[in-house]
């Protein structure tokens, strides 16, 4: 059943990237429990707006859960409290009447905040743009059903595939790992025969730039698998971690 | 006085495409390294056309909004993909997709367009397996299908009920490989405000770069838009927050005319309406059709709760109506029910705008497991947004505003009316006539990014000469100058109602006047309330904030002065076409039984609208031949 909620909202404020943050702390009232996270920030930022100052400025667009714009560190945990869940899904049914609510950006060195709760997960692009395709133009290609796939292996890469490239993965681990969000994308295709052909380049490739660009490493904690909203399981890593020694030991077999 | 030519061949229909792409220039292959594309959007036929013309050897250049090509709202899209296979040995073929489609469409697209569109759909699941796109599969490795909408074969593809997803992130995949290659430079966070012509030529953009506030200038050789569609003018669609119709927007006041802008699509199946702070609505997939059953008590006023309703008093009436297509006929059909059900007091849910999905039967034909598997995700979805479990009691749903048919005109080589600016995907008007189909717009955005551009725009460039023009030209710093005007003029208002404030009384006018059923009366009052609604804008509206900084209300704001204007001009389309197709419904003119009833002799053309000042267009024609189908009253019976 509907009702209605009074909160008390901390929200991490900060002018741009080089500025310096801090919370600031804001009354919302009056609040249906059918609407959304980012409704109930939609109607902060009206009052703000009538006040004549600046609104709270978050990523967020297809509201559906599937775009992987939005999401917001809500009381300590990505995507909030409910798993299995964007930000942008989850309904403020979820809340109790008299919270306090602390909302923040992902916090992660390879993620810097540039307004807000928005952060630049640009790092992400370079990852996918390094090796996570398969190297085929368009056209010239054969018959969708001339490779039979079996509905499980299929099944396995749709479970991989499913990332939002949200981040989620790196604001939970402790260490700011991409691992979960790398090994989503080197699973999905090395599952698939069409993708098999370049597994080795693609997950050296891959790995090497989400090295650089200052991810940590994973020490299985396993809180990305707990706090991703599409539930991808942490097994995809162990594929990653199989398919690149794999790919070390070609390498050095071929030397 | 412009002369709409469709440029579509001569010659048999199956043999159009073939002998255009033979007859097209080309550019050699050391030459395309020469010429600079611009295009704008990555969605489905955004990320496609950047992929493949990087992969041809041109410079392309990309736009985007957001701050990943990957977010584009293709990849909302749910249901499927159609393709004429015939895997499952059901009858299909080319020429059926193709006449499905144009009988879709109530008979108000081009059929040269259309039949390509239905001849290309082939190499597009081709082309998606290839890159590993994980479509369902059935236990012997080979393609599923399952049925949609307006169509009596199974020929939609579908991964889950994330297609456009999966089908987006083969299209961005292939556009991350050109970025890598450094063939396509990628801008993202930017969004583009204003189209340059140079000579008659579309020769550039401008754009506003989201972070920093700074108005960029960049030139090309021809500029290629698939910004999406306009839905958004309504406030509550199923559109993302963000979709907008600024650049095809911008581009019609340069010059591109505007087609058939009323032609709107509500979609049957979204999760009604819940309170006044919506910020947007929820589709669940016309696939649910397959299996869900739409119902509403036979008596009015009922209200008991659905598992206390008996069988016998309940109302199947998609089934009733129309036995042969059931629960799956189109879009516009089910969509225009529904309403006509709730109109007559028997629309279920607090508010009684709501009919019921029902999926008792199938789960117990099929069990739990068999559903879950096919539509797990869409009732998780539902049951996170309603808090109610679909598995227990029926979905409640009522239509929404979801895809615009109507967009900027273009010809058969997807080229607008401005030389050099050509528009893909849900941007343009060309493939879905009145009313699109289920599973189609996906095959049109990978159809026309893929399939088309590549083989046209070559043809335009090897077609024609080309000044040196940079971004250093005086046409780039006039545009730059007037949208330097137009931002400050935004932030100068400085009164007293916030911008979601009007565009939510905008989306209520085009909700009520010019959305599921429209009459004349209506669409005047709509004209005259959207003009004042401007008019209060630009004297009444408040933008906090700066131009040089991230500025999200600054965003917003200008894509609803645009919104403003086009509103109007989807009125005014909408009074002129005194007749009812598929989308477009007036109620004045329907059969006996309710349906749409199209008058061809005075309607059978593509209405584009040509700008002149707001509130002032001038109408040009472009006329609908049939030469292989005969336009008939559509039937679902």
């Amino acid at each position: 059943m509907s009702g209605n909620l009074n909160l008390t909202l901390k929200i991490w404020r900060q002018a741009n990237r080089t500025s310096i943050g801090k919370f600031e702390t804001y009354k919302v009232s009056n609040i249906s429990t059918d609407a959304s996270f980012l409704e109930m920030l939609d109607i902060l930022n009206e009052e703000l707006q009538r006040k004549n100052q600046e609104p709270v400025a978050f990523d967020h667009d297809c509201r559906e859960g599937i775009c992987g714009a939005c999401g917001l560190v809500i009381n300590g945990r990505p995507h909030g409290p409910i798993k299995g869940t964007t930000t942008c899904q989850l309904h403020m049914r979820h809340f109790k009447d008299g919270d306090t609510i602390v909302i923040e950006p992902w916090r992660a060195k390879a993620f810097p905040v540039i307004k807000d709760l928005i952060v630049d997960r640009s790092a992400f692009e370079k990852i996918q743009q390094a090796g996570g395709f398969v190297s085929i133009n368009t056209g010239g290609v054969p018959d969708a059903n001339a490779i039979p796939i079996s509905k499980e292996i299929a099944n396995i890469a749709m479970d991989a595939a499913a990332c939002i490239g949200c981040g989620a993965c790196v604001a939970a681990c402790k260490n700011a790992s991409a691992m979960l969000f790398v090994s989503a994308k080197v699973s999905h295709l090395a599952h698939l025969p069409q993708g098999k052909v370049e597994r080795f380049e693609r997950v050296e490739a891959m790995v090497k730039v989400m090295d650089e660009l200052g991810f940590g490493s994973c020490t299985n904690t396993y809180a990305c698998e707990a706090e991703c909203p599409k539930e991808i399981s942490v097994r995809h890593i162990a594929k990653m971690n199989r398919e690149y020694f794999a790919a070390k030991l070609k390498a050095r077999n071929k030397d | 006085m412009i002369t709409l030519e469709s440029k579509a061949p001569a010659g048999k229909l199956q043999d159009k495409w073939t002998t255009h792409k033979f007859n097209m220039k080309l550019v050699n292959p050391a030459n395309k390294r020469k010429y600079d594309v611009i295009v704008v959007g990555t969605g489905l036929a955004g990320a496609s056309a950047s992929a493949t013309l990087a992969e041809l050897g041109y410079n392309v250049k990309t736009f985007c909004y957001q701050d990943s090509p990957r977010r584009a709202h293709s990849i909302a899209a749910q249901g499927g993909i159609n393709a004429a296979k015939n895997y499952q040995n059901d009858g299909d073929s080319i020429f059926r997709l193709f006449y499905d489609t144009i009988k879709g469409g109530d008979y108000r697209a081009r059929e040269a367009n259309v039949y390509r569109l239905a001849e290309v759909a082939n190499n597009i699941i081709d082309q998606c397996v290839a890159q590993g796109v994980p479509f369902a599969r059935e236990y012997g490795g080979l393609l599923d299908n399952r049925s949609f909408g307006g169509a009596q074969v199974s020929r939609t593809f579908y991964a889950r009920g994330q297609t456009g997803q999966q089908l987006l992130l083969g299209a961005y995949s292939a556009l991350n490989r050109q970025i890598g290659l450094g063939k396509v430079k990628m801008f993202p966070r930017r969004e583009m405000l204003d189209l340059v012509v140079v000579d008659g030529q579309a020769r550039g953009i401008v754009v506003r770069n989201l972070i920093t506030g700074e108005i960029e200038k960049y030139s090309a050789h021809a500029v290629v838009l698939a910004t999406g569609g306009y839905g958004n003018v309504y406030f509550l669609s199923t559109n993302a927050m963000n979709s907008n119709a600024t650049a095809v927007w911008r581009a019609h006041k340069k010059g591109a005319l505007f087609a058939n802008p009323c032609f709107t699509q509500i979609h049957p199946t979204c999760i009604p309406v819940h309170g006044e702070y919506q910020s947007k609505l929820t589709l669940m997939s016309e696939s649910l059709r397959n299996d869900g059953r739409v119902w509403v008590p036979k008596k009015a006023g009922d209200k008991r709760p659905a598992n206390q309703i008996p069988e016998a008093e309940r109302d199947y009436f998609l089934e009733r109506k129309y036995p042969s297509f059931g629960n799956l006929v189109p879009r516009d059909v089910a969509s225009r029910n529904a309403k006509e059900q709730c109109d007559a007091g028997k629309g279920v849910g607090d508010t009684g705008l709501a009919v019921y999905l029902d999926f008792a039967d199938a789960i117990k034909r099929l069990g739990r497991k068999a559903i879950d598997e096919k539509y797990g995700n869409l009732f998780q979805m539902y049951q996170m947004i309603t808090n109610e479990d679909p598995y227990e009691v029926p979905m409640r749903i009522y239509p929404a505003i979801h895809y615009t048919m109507g967009g900027l005109w273009v010809d058969y080589n997807l080229m607008s009316s401005i030389p050099g600016l050509f528009v893909l995907g849900e941007a343009n008007f060309s493939d879905h006539g009145a009313n699109r189909l289920g599973a189609s717009a996906l095959m049109q955005g990978l159809a026309d990014g893929y399939f088309v551009i590549p083989y046209t725009l070559g043809n335009y460039l090897a077609s024609n000469k080309f000044s040196q023009v940079s971004s250093d030209h005086a046409a780039f710093s006039d545009v730059e100058n007037g949208i330097r005007g137009f931002v400050e003029r935004l932030l100068s208002v400085k009164g007293n109602k916030t911008v979601d404030e009007i565009h939510r009384e905008l989306g209520k006018v085009m909700w009520s006047h010019v959305g599921m059923a429209r009459n004349a009366e209506g669409l005047k009052t709509a004209i005259t309330q959207i003009g004042k609604l401007r008019e209060e804008f630009w004297s009444n509206v408040n933008v906090t904030g700066s131009a040089g900084d991230l500025n999200q209300t600054l965003e917003r704001a200008g894509r609803v002065a645009d919104y403003l204007e086009l509103g109007e001009l989807m009125a005014r389309d909408a009074l002129h076409r005194n007749e009812s197709c598929g989308g477009h419904f007036r109620e004045e003119y329907q059969t006996e039984e309710n349906e749409a009833k199209r008058d061809d002799e005075n309607f059978s053309y593509v209405a584009a609208w040509e700008f002149n000042r707001v509130g002032d267009w001038t109408l040009h024609k472009e006329n609908l031949v049939f030469e292989n189908v005969k336009p008939s009253q559509r039937s679902y019976k």
